[in-house]
């Protein structure tokens, strides 16, 4: 027997992977403006730290909450021992009101379907302890959050499997991808309990259609299955179209009073929206009773600190700051995703068309050595270790396609950016100048990706051009 | 709604048993406190909560600590330099200062016999998770760890909720003052096995919930060679580490193994700062593993439950004023010493005796000889009048799952001074009305008027699920009665 578990000695964190190497190195050697200005700039990390200027000047209006005060009295003793894992009724409440601001007050949501969590992370987790068990799947489109495969898996023993989205349709979920996934589910001998979905996307930066949505909301109700819809970078829509959240879909199509409303969760955070990732604040929202009490025990396991829940739930209520952060924070993340655009098209490199998020997601497949997951990782070492640059690349995302990188801009200043383009900018020329005759047959090469790309994936480069010979 | 029935099939079985352990019985018990809270002004002859484990005496302290800290808040003028890079601090590595606060309070309250080494620190959302992920780590579903009875009721649903493990109970006696005995240990080990119980290790609290004794050097060393023999693990949650008040002195595994010829892999400590400074809503959970595997991955779970990076700060802060801490530490075991002793002395008094014990926020009363015969049911209705006439809310001992029916916890930690003198009048009291009665047919009779018509399952039910744990003795709860801070906002 053992001495750990199997968790303990498996991989199915996920963290072992080399896609780590672009994290390790940047730690050995991280960017900063004056001490080592020729360090590896961080652009794989989805933190949004444009804002925290108006929550400093909140704080600085607002000393008791910030001092364990409420009236100029202290209630430290109350928030040490308020464990109630139903949560701080004030913060709750100031929640619900916050994401529906976010959603234009187009929905509204319950406090008491509210369940508090450490975090999404610890949400996603619990909603699958609660819906899900060993056996069983979860269909999620391609590319997604590399953490999934950790929360949603690993010690719930519940299984992904992609639905392929792919570039052709701006990577827009289609009805046969949805069905197709479900076949390979069924042929895995798994169990299909839901569907979950990032909107707005993470890698992309997309905010999903009306037509998407509707589309799974007929799937999950023609299949009796679950609906996540992870929320997290609902706050973080600047630019048209609007931010639909499937709740919104459900109450257009009248559905609130059916079996498929029960069957459809939103999870959230405030880690993304107001740039507070260290205070695990995350929430889970179910119109099922019996989910909500489920995972109201489960989370017991990781609640919010009551200190965090006290001072978020006095800035929440603050409903004309609530009004004027979402706003400037909206322009601000659009003015950076705008330069990151501008400096990725002066290095003649394009991006998927997007209007959320805190990243891009960018279309480096002419760079490719070939039309490969081994180039993708070929260019992707080029860019951590001679352009400096950490960015994700989108097999870590499981993407079908082998050239997609995710790149952050919304954590670093204006001028650490400028920077960055600069230096892709040089790198590309570079490349120009050295690889011409490289590039030339990568050109030729394009035409027949749209042919062949999907089904000759890690062919190396030798082989393809013999084939194509 | 009929949604609701055909939805429940489409749950995982976890979400729809009751292996959380939190439906139970005892519930209805509670609803009597709930309805009736004792206030000293508004109602005094409401109902005392003495059902809740919290440390409430040393909040001055903190208090004042606070406010002449106020650069340990990041979101002061003094301190929100800081917010940013505090804000975005997710690393499940936890802050190093916060890491070594803890180390450093860890090593004093063990006496300063072992050092405890800052980067073997583990988070976790409470004692709660840190049990949970601890048996994520060491057992797979099915397995299961054997667990000295009586033990804390939350322990049902920490340790065997979602990790799909067993508890097998090592039964110890009253004759034995409630010791771990080798014996007790052997046997249970060995009546699992034959039932093809795949035990994967044995969990005990010391200092112990619900005795509040600190175990002995000796039986400690007896659990290491046990576990050593059987090539299991041992999980020591040492919650109450700092509410030791008087001697014998609390004495970590850690310092155990110190001496003594052991595979160190086998050997975990759960920490929390929830009893011993009173924080129960900052989530503070502590995993310290000497096995690297564990550690490691213990951290990566920690994800799941990461103390809030705010949180965390201010602890930091606070954990590394050694002063502080030192005085903190002194002035508590002093009052938890007093409040101990007033109990316990009131109650001999007028003849009711308890459990020798030196640590905990509670001790354990023991009512045998006012049962009407040593059964669970004689028990529980000896509770119910306990609760409804004599109004002190206590905890009756087979939600712990202890062998023997008439013991009872009984926190003290949870109220002021004046509560207390209160809690013992009211007990003086119910003693001596008992005792007036000379005659013990009358005297069943009496406390037969006195049972309200509340529900009750017979004990073979309670044993169904092989736990009784309602939802006032685990934490976190839903905690009746509410809060004021929940009363306030709705």
């Amino acid at each position: 027997m053992g001495l750990l578990s199997r968790k303990a000695t498996c991989n199915s964190h996920g963290q072992d992977s080399s896609y780590f190497l672009g994290w390790q190195e940047y730690e050995k050697n991280p960017y900063d403006e004056v001490e080592n200005p020729q360090g590896i700039i961080q652009m794989g990390l989805a933190e949004n730290q444009l804002s925290f200027d108006l929550l400093e000047s909140w704080l600085a209006k607002n000393p008791d909450a910030a001092s364990f005060r409420r009236d100029g009295q202290s209630i430290f003793k109350e928030l040490a021992l308020f464990q109630d894992y139903h949560g701080l009724p004030a913060f709750k409440n100031a929640l619900v009101d916050f994401m529906s601001e976010i959603r234009g007050n187009k929905v509204k949501f319950d406090p008491s379907h509210v369940v508090l969590t450490a975090g999404a992370t610890s949400a996603n987790e619990t909603l699958m302890f609660c819906l899900a068990e060993q056996g069983d799947a979860f269909l999620l489109p391609t590319p997604y959050y590399p953490g999934f495969d950790r929360d949603l898996k690993w010690r719930t023993g519940v299984e992904i499997v992609p639905i392929q989205c792919t570039s052709s349709n701006r990577f827009q979920i289609t009805a046969a991808a949805l069905e197709e996934a479900y076949q390979e589910a069924q042929r895995k001998n798994l169990r299909v309990k839901g569907v979950l979905v990032t909107n707005p996307s993470n890698p992309l930066g997309t905010t999903m259609t009306r037509d998407e949505l509707d589309l799974l909301v007929n799937f999950i109700t023609d299949k009796e299955i679950h609906l996540i819809s992870d929320e997290i970078y609902s706050g973080t829509v600047f630019s048209p179209p609007a931010f639909v959240s499937v709740m919104e879909v459900l109450k257009d199509r009248n559905l609130g009073k059916t079996q498929v409303w029960e069957r459809v969760h939103i999870v959230y955070s405030l880690s993304k929206d107001l740039g507070l990732p260290g205070f695990r604040v995350g929430a889970i929202y179910s119109n099922d009773p019996i989910v909500v009490a489920a995972a109201t025990k489960m989370s017991s396991f990781g609640l919010v600190s009551s200190q965090t829940q006290y001072l978020l739930s006095a800035v929440l209520s603050d409903k004309k700051f609530t009004k004027e952060y979402i706003a400037k924070s909206r322009k601000r993340l659009q003015k950076q995703q705008s330069k990151l655009v501008a400096g990725l098209g002066k290095a003649g490199i394009g991006c998927l068309e997007s209007n959320a998020g805190l990243f891009c997601w960018v279309d480096m497949r002419h760079l490719l050595s070939s039309d490969t997951f081994e180039a993708e990782m070929e260019l992707w070492k080029r860019i951590v270790y001679d352009v400096k640059l950490n960015i994700s690349p989108g097999s870590s995302c499981h993407c079908s396609e082998p050239g997609w990188f995710r790149v952050c801009f919304a954590n670093m200043s204006e001028d650490t950016l400028k920077l960055a383009m600069q230096r892709l900018k040089s790198f590309i020329g570079s490349m120009a100048v050295n690889d011409r005759s490289h590039q030339e047959l990568k050109n030729s090469r394009r035409k027949f990706r749209t042919k062949w790309v999907f089904r000759l994936s890690f062919q190396s480069f030798h082989d393809r051009e013999q084939d194509e010979r | 709604m009929e949604f609701t029935r055909n939805n429940r099939q489409l749950l995982s079985k976890i979400a729809t048993n009751d292996r959380h352990g939190e439906n139970s019985p005892y519930f209805d018990g509670w609803k009597a406190y709930d309805s009736n809270p004792y206030h000293p002004t508004h109602n005094p002859r409401g109902v005392i909560q003495m059902g809740l484990a919290e440390n409430q005496l040393c909040f001055d302290l903190i208090e004042k600590w606070i406010l002449e800290n106020p650069d340990a808040s990041i979101c002061t003028a003094e301190g929100v330099d800081k917010f940013k890079d505090i804000a975005i601090f997710q690393d499940y590595h936890a802050l190093k200062e916060f890491r070594e606060g803890v180390a450093k309070l860890m090593g004093r309250v063990g006496g300063n016999r072992v050092i405890f080494d800052p980067n073997r620190i583990v988070t976790s959302g409470g004692a709660t998770g840190a049990n949970e992920t601890v048996m994520f780590c060491l057992a797979d579903p099915g397995d299961a760890f054997l667990v000295p009875s009586p033990y804390y009721a939350g322990f049902a649903r920490d340790l065997r909720w979602r990790t799909g493990l067993d508890l097998v109970p090592v039964d110890c006696k009253s004759s034995d003052n409630f010791r771990i005995t080798r014996a007790a240990l052997e046997e249970a080990y060995e009546k699992a096995q034959r039932s093809n119980i795949n035990v994967k290790g044995v969990i005990v609290a010391n200092p112990s919930n619900p005795l509040g004794t600190v175990l002995d050097k000796e039986t400690m060393r007896s659990l290491v060679s046990f576990v050593n023999d059987k090539n299991i693990h041992l999980v020591c949650d040492e919650i109450y580490a700092a509410t030791t008040f008087s001697s014998p002195r609390f004495v970590s595994i850690a310092e155990i193994i110190q001496d003594m010829d052991c595979n160190r892999d086998l050997i975990h400590i759960v920490y929390s700062l929830s009893k011993d400074m009173g924080f129960p809503g900052f989530r503070v959970g502590i995993v310290y593993s000497f096995n690297d595997d564990v550690m490691n991955c213990a951290r990566k779970m920690s994800s799941f439950g990461l103390v809030s990076s705010q949180t965390q700060f201010l602890l930091a802060a606070m954990l590394n004023d050694e002063e502080f801490v030192g005085n903190f530490l002194r002035e508590s075991s002093k009052r938890l010493a007093k409040r101990h002793h007033a109990f316990t002395k009131g109650l001999e008094r007028v003849g009711i005796s308890s459990l020798k014990s030196n640590a905990g926020l509670f001790f354990w009363m023991d009512m045998r000889p006012l049962l009407k015969e040593q059964t669970v049911k004689a028990e529980l209705e000896l509770w119910r009048v306990i609760i409804n006439k004599v109004k002190l809310n206590v905890s009756p001992g087979s939600s712990f799952q202890c062998s023997e029916p008439g013991w009872f916890r009984v926190c003290f930690a949870n109220m002021d001074d004046q509560t207390v003198q209160v809690a013992l009048e009211r007990i003086r009291e119910f003693v001596l009305q008992g005792k007036e009665e000379d005659d013990v047919s009358e005297k069943s009779k009496h406390w037969r008027k006195q049972n309200l018509r509340l529900s009750f399952s017979s004990s073979s039910r309670l044993y169904d699920e092989g736990l009784m744990s309602p939802a006032h003795m685990i934490s976190p709860h839903s905690p009746i009665p509410r809060s004021p801070l929940v009363r306030a906002r709705t």
